[in-house]
């Protein structure tokens, strides 16, 4: 274990480990971040969300945008795999299709960094049941 | 000094500060009502763990009742001892303390004497409103203390005793709650424990919880056996203290009144313990001049300081806790055994008796004594040299119980042989007395020349721990005395980390020596009685014509006729003894 | 290093462990092997989540979905839907008892909504065996800037300002008590923790010392700065196995890592801590028994003056502050005094954890800003009564506090509005009543109490609790008079002005709690020899309607003591003297004819 020889050692120390509990921290207030939504269900995962949701994460922790990724069930477009939902602080969430790692990244780069839309929209055809519930 | 100024009930006090509310209200004529509090001045003995709660008083702006025994003065201070709060809950805590305490008073051996029995009465308790369970403890019954803990208050005094002023640490509260209790370390048997028997616990308990076991009726049975040949002995503390049994001053000398009554009860020989004494100092101060000699001629092996061996309680704690150390003290036995070794052989010759024909009782300010005579070693065939040991409480019982008027009795003298003593053997009772008697004796066997002055001042007092450096004619003599248990240890201490520069050292197990006995009248808290009693020891003392022991003619006939010379064979056979590594003995 | 994108956090709790929660670590940790995604999920073993009711308790990171009554079995469930399909399993997820809905997130529980998670911020939050953790959220960054920016003085200042009140029961300000200490003089002076946690029902200590037991080191270390100390103990009792595991962990980690020790952060400050057991004793909760406890003594008190500050272990200056105390004190450094003041009543100030238990919908651990109402805590936290039973009391501050009826409950909960209402803070238990518990019962319950864990130094506590216990008892089994209840009151009084400390001045607040609030109850028992709440059992009788008996002698044949008679299709008759009142009479009759009164 290192040891701490001064409140500067501390602080660095502190900086180094924060990453362990963002996660964490975060996920107390999604809804001031950037929160996205990878359809992980068996028709995602063959079509590889999985690469696409792991280059998301490091892609953004790069970038130091606070984001939560979390992985969600089939979202019924099958037939556009990957699919992932974005919603911006503030903003009602949009669905991609055909999320490849090179679509993510234009989607890191235009609708996430500067609210630019970009092509492979799905317009939102389902209510979640949390959204029925508070109806 | 630091002043405080207060208010107690409406008057001002001024009083140095520490002082307690208790104290500060004494000054002023105003005495709380106490009950576990006890300090014994120049003892280092103080118990005040507010446990009783009896002597609660209202202190203005504080929320609840505050103890005055433990409750230091401050400045302004406004106390109130008698308010009706203060006197309901006096009474209240009072009948709570009744309700857990068996009514036994008409059997009980403290009645009379019972400081909870007093204050009741004080209290005018009539009824007790809050009857329940009581509470009820394995019972103890020791060759010497008998512990009847139902009657336990947990004043927690005679764990101050045991503790602090004698550090022998057999006693402390135990269990929990409404079960808690002062008790040996998972309740065994105080003779299973370390215990000395000193008797300090009982000198002090409030209650009838711990007192002596009490052999009256055994001397009785005694009495009244025609075979038998009833030989008394009294320890030199008992005439200084005896005569408060019957509401006598602290301090009288009853002597003569106390040979008196004891012929009356019924005794064939009334001799005197104070004999054996001066048989004592020759037999240890020839040990001592040994001791002494050997060193001077470069003797590295010897064995000094020497320790006097006439305390059965000291004897006791140095075999539980200093076993190592058990070559050091004199092998000299103790007066009580001294006489009755000399008794059954001696006196039964003359009698033309066996000793099993002749009953030895001894009274003594002691309670360890009783366990003294039920050691093996001094027994010959199973028959005991001294056969009953009763106290001075006990004696006292006697002469009531034989309805005697012990005050209006005329004085009478000892019987002879085992009667005639000299002023040395008297002082035996206080503190530095043993070794004053030893140093009258030992500077004329050492130096040939005869003492200008028999009064060693310098070995007297109250103190704790006392020194002096006795000039025996150009040959410094460093002598060391301490009484209490607590004190002695230190010595011990000393002795074991070879820091110990003393020739001789006096010590007795309780506060005072034998004057504050556990088997003396009770004190009940007043220290003064010990100083007196020590006074009137040192006035028989200055009254008698001999001083010295070496001077008893009767113990140079004794010598002559019978033993020989002191420490010689004979002496060795029947006046020494050897000592026990207890330390093991100790069973749960 | 693995970049994990979601924790799995397992709380780890005396409760929820007790609860196979260390199996469910086991089958979760080889589930996530099995699907090979140890590289993306990392389970955490956390503390104490304070949902206990709910347990074990586990919540996914970052979705923040909160899992309860897992059991090992739903392990591979977790993993393969939630983690690896990314669906919900809605059979785990907490059901709102009044809307019968599913929620998923904490934070939408009403038992969660009202909180505020001072002292417990880290509980559930970190793993409590890693110091990394702890440093990550700013651990020991409040001992490093009061060493290095701060004098004690204005370290104390900042306390006292915070108006931070000692959490273990007395309120006594903490930065007043740490001045006094500061302010003797002494070569060696000692920083005591009491995690001697004694009151039945509250586990706040625990869990805090379980879920953050960092928090309580640095503070102390903090606390040793300010009074010149650098000796810290911790007096735990010895049935905290995971608590001391824990802190011993703890004190290692903090040791290599140099926050213990030695020239602590190079500024020449030594300070460590070591731990003392007891045996688990109420009393030694009480400072000068706790220090007799730790000096190896027997665990009772002495009278204070003089006060630990001058004359405490081993008769140097020892200043005791409480687990919960302690937890608060980083973030008040960090965070300013004038943060933390905002937060709470006029005169109590930040946040308390309360140990919510009995006859509530949400039994568990909850911390709310002092102020909240007693009603907010009951019924929206602890989600209402059990079984739509009605609310009669709650007991707060253990076996010393008081109990508060109906008319109490918009009373903003602090020190000084508990006690007036005869009352205590206590340490936060809350134990809710409702209307089948018997007042004169719960008295007698926690007098039992009292009289097991009095010392039996003084008087009134060692034989009076135990005559109240009595007279309770009687009263209880319908032999009380209306004297007894004079008595009963005169003696409580007593035992409160007379006792020598906190146990015995409090033990008596129940019985005088209830007998002020509830005075018809007592006298239903001594008067009509009735229980009004039917739960004691010398006053119940069975009686049997003869109207609706048609005499089927089905109860007498089932009755074990024949107490019952009567003849064939005729009413039937209990002998009461007779009965045992073991109520298989009533189980077995279809006509529903026999009642208790």
């Amino acid at each position: 274990m290192t040891k701490v020889k001064s409140l500067d050692d501390l602080r660095k120390m502190r900086d180094d480990l924060q990453s362990k509990v963002n996660l964490r921290e975060k996920s107390d207030h999604p809804e001031k971040m950037v929160q996205i939504k990878v359809s992980m269900a068996t028709c995602g995962i063959a079509s590889g969300a999985k690469e696409t949701m792991n280059f998301l994460i490091e892609e953004l922790d790069a970038q130091a945008i606070d984001t939560v990724v979390t992985q969600t069930g089939c979202m019924g477009y099958c037939y556009a795999e990957p699919t992932i939902e974005v919603t911006l602080p503030g903003e009602k969430p949009v669905v991609f299709g055909h999320v490849d790692l090179k679509k993510a990244a234009e989607i890191v780069e235009k609708y996430i960094k500067n609210g630019e839309l970009v092509d492979g929209i799905i317009p939102v055809n389902y209510e979640t049941v949390d959204e029925k519930n508070n109806e | 000094m630091e002043i405080v100024k207060l208010t107690i009930d409406n008057k001002p006090v001024v009083v140095e500060k520490g002082t307690t509310i208790l104290e500060a209200a004494k000054t002023i004529g105003v005495n709380i009502p106490s009950l576990c509090y006890m300090k014994l001045e120049d003892m280092d003995f103080e118990n005040k763990p507010g446990g009783c709660r009896v002597c609660v008083v209202e202190v203005e702006g504080r929320r609840n009742l505050a103890p005055a025994c433990k409750s230091e003065v401050t400045e302004g201070m406004v106390v109130n001892t008698h308010s009706v709060r203060v006197v309901n809950a006096r009474r209240t805590v009072m009948e709570l303390i009744l309700s857990d305490h068996p009514a036994e008073c008409l059997t009980c051996a403290k009645s009379g004497k019972c400081d909870l029995q007093t204050l009741a009465q004080d209290l005018g308790i009539r009824e007790i409103r809050y009857e329940g369970e009581q509470s009820h403890y394995k019972g103890d019954e020791s060759p010497a203390i008998i512990r009847e803990m139902d009657k336990c208050i947990m004043c927690r005094r005679c764990e101050t005793a045991c503790n602090e002023v004698q550090t022998v640490g057999v006693l402390s509260g135990i269990n929990r709650g409404f079960e808690s209790v002062v008790a040996t370390a998972f309740e065994m048997d105080l003779d299973h424990s370390a215990c000395t028997y000193c008797g300090q616990c009982v000198a002090v308990c409030p209650t009838g919880a711990l007192t002596e076991r009490d052999s009256t009726n055994k001397v009785l049975d005694a009495l009244m056996d025609p075979s038998k040949t009833v030989v008394v002995q009294t320890a030199p503390a008992v005439r200084a203290a005896l005569g408060e049994e019957f509401g006598m001053e602290p301090g009288t000398l009853v002597t003569g009144k106390m040979a008196s009554s004891l012929r009356k009860l019924g005794f064939d020989y009334v001799f005197d313990t104070d004999f054996a004494a001066d048989l004592t100092i020759m037999e240890e101060g020839t040990e001592l001049l040994g001791r002494l000699n050997k060193f001077l001629k470069g003797d590295k092996d010897v064995k000094l300081p020497i320790l006097t061996s006439c305390c059965p309680a000291w004897v006791n704690f140095f075999e539980h806790n200093f076993p190592e150390m058990k070559e050091i003290p004199s092998t000299a036995k103790s007066p009580q055994q001294m006489f009755g070794a000399i008794a059954k052989t001696y006196f039964a010759d003359q009698l033309k008796k066996k000793r099993e024909d002749l009953v030895v009782v001894s009274v003594m300010p002691c309670l360890a004594k009783k366990y003294e005579v039920s050691r093996d070693e001094f027994k010959v065939n199973g028959d005991p040299d001294v056969n009953i040991s009763i106290s001075t409480r006990e004696l006292g019982q006697m002469i009531r119980n034989a309805n005697i008027d012990f005050a209006a009795l005329t004085d009478e003298d000892f019987d002879r042989p085992l009667g005639e003593s000299t002023g040395a053997s008297v002082i035996f009772g206080t503190t530095g007395g043993v070794i004053e008697a030893a140093v009258r004796t030992a500077y004329e066997i050492q130096t040939g020349q005869e003492l200008e002055k028999v009064d060693f001042h310098e070995l007297r007092g109250m103190e704790g721990i006392r020194e002096a450096t006795i000039d025996f004619a150009g040959l410094p003599i460093r002598i060391g005395i301490a009484h209490g248990l607590g004190n002695a240890r230190k010595l011990l201490e000393d002795i074991k980390a070879g820091k110990s520069e003393f020739h001789a050292i006096e010590i007795m197990a309780c506060p005072g020596g034998c004057i504050g006995g556990g088997g003396q009248p009770y004190h009940h808290g007043n220290v003064e009685i010990l100083k007196k009693r020590q006074q009137a020891i040192y006035a028989e003392d200055a009254g008698k014509t001999l001083r010295k022991s070496h001077d008893n003619p009767y113990i140079k006939k004794l010598y002559e006729e019978f033993l020989g010379e002191p420490c010689g064979h004979k002496s060795h056979d029947l006046l020494h003894t050897y000592y026990f590594d207890k330390k093991k003995k100790i069973e749960i | 290093m693995a970049k994990y994108n979601s924790h799995i956090l397992v709380c780890g709790g005396t409760g929820c462990r007790a609860s196979q929660g260390e199996e469910i670590v086991e089958n979760l940790t080889r589930a996530i092997e099995e699907n090979g995604i140890e590289n993306e999920v990392q389970v955490v073993r956390t503390g104490c989540f304070g949902f206990c009711e709910k347990g074990p308790v586990v919540k996914i990171i970052p979705d923040n979905t909160f899992y309860v009554h897992v059991s090992p079995d739903d392990a591979s469930e977790i993993i393969a839907e939630h983690l690896v399909k990314g669906r919900k399993v809605n059979r785990l997820l907490f059901v709102d008892p009044e809307t019968q809905q599913a929620v998923s997130e904490s934070k939408d529980m009403g038992f969660y909504k009202k909180q505020l998670r001072i002292a417990l911020r880290n509980c559930g939050f970190i793993n409590p065996e890693n110091i990394e953790e702890y440093i990550a959220r700013d651990g020991y960054a409040a001992l490093g800037k009061a060493l290095t920016s701060m004098t004690p003085e204005e370290v104390i200042k900042e306390i006292m300002d915070s108006g931070l009140r000692g959490r273990g029961g007395g309120g006594f300000p903490t930065g007043l008590k740490w001045d006094l200490t500061r302010k003797v003089e002494s070569d060696v002076k000692y920083v005591v923790c009491n995690a001697d946690e004694g009151d039945p029902g509250a586990f706040m200590d625990r869990s805090i010392l379980e879920g953050d037991p960092h928090s309580v080191l640095e503070a102390m270390a903090i606390n040793g700065y300010c009074t010149g100390a650098s000796n810290g103990l911790i007096y735990i009792r010895a049935e905290y196995p995971l608590a001391i595991q824990r802190l011993k962990i703890a004190i290692d980690q903090a040791r290599e890592s140099g926050l213990l020790g030695k020239d602590i952060f190079g500024t020449g400050f030594d300070f460590d801590v070591e731990m003392r057991y007891g045996a688990g004793a109420f009393v030694c909760g009480e400072e000068t028994s706790l220090i007799h406890s730790m000096e190896g003594l027997r665990g009772e008190p002495t009278v204070k003056p003089p006060f630990p500050s001058e004359k405490g272990y081993k008769g140097k200056p020892t200043n005791v502050n409480n687990v919960e105390t302690y937890a608060n004190i980083p973030v008040i450094l960090l965070k300013g005094s004038e943060w933390f003041s905002r937060i709470g009543s006029e005169k109590s100030k930040g946040t308390k954890v309360f140990a919510l238990a009995g006859k509530v919908n949400n039994v568990g651990l909850i911390e709310v800003p002092m102020g909240t109402t007693l009603r907010e805590v009951i019924f929206d936290i602890g989600g209402g009564i059990k079984d739509g039973k009605k609310f009669k009391a709650v007991q707060t501050g253990g076996p010393s506090g008081g109990c508060l009826t109906e008319k109490h409950l918009d009373i903003p909960i602090d020190y000084d509005n508990l006690l007036q209402c005869g009352s205590m803070m206590g340490s936060g238990g809350m134990i809710v009543m409702d209307e089948d518990d018997c007042m004169v019962s719960m008295a007698k319950f926690y007098l039992d109490f009292t009289v097991e864990e009095s010392c039996g130094k003084c008087a009134p506590c060692r034989i009076g609790n135990k005559r109240l216990y009595e007279m309770l008892d009687k009263i209880t089994k319908g032999n009380g008079t209306e004297e007894d209840l004079a008595r009963l009151r005169n003696l409580s009084n007593v035992i409160k002005d007379t006792s020598l400390c906190g146990l015995g001045q409090t033990s008596p607040n129940p019985v005088l709690s209830t007998m002020e609030n509830f005075p018809e109850e007592y006298l239903a028992h001594v008067k009509d020899g009735k229980c009004p709440a039917g739960q004691c059992r010398s006053l119940m009788e069975y009686v049997i309607d003869e109207d609706k008996c048609v005499g089927c002698t089905l109860c007498s044949r089932v009755c074990p003591v024949d107490a019952i008679s009567g003849d064939k299709k005729m009413p039937h008759v209990i002998d009461v003297s007779v009965c045992i009142k073991c109520g298989a009479c009533m189980e077995k009759c279809k006509f529903g004819a026999i009642s208790v009164q």
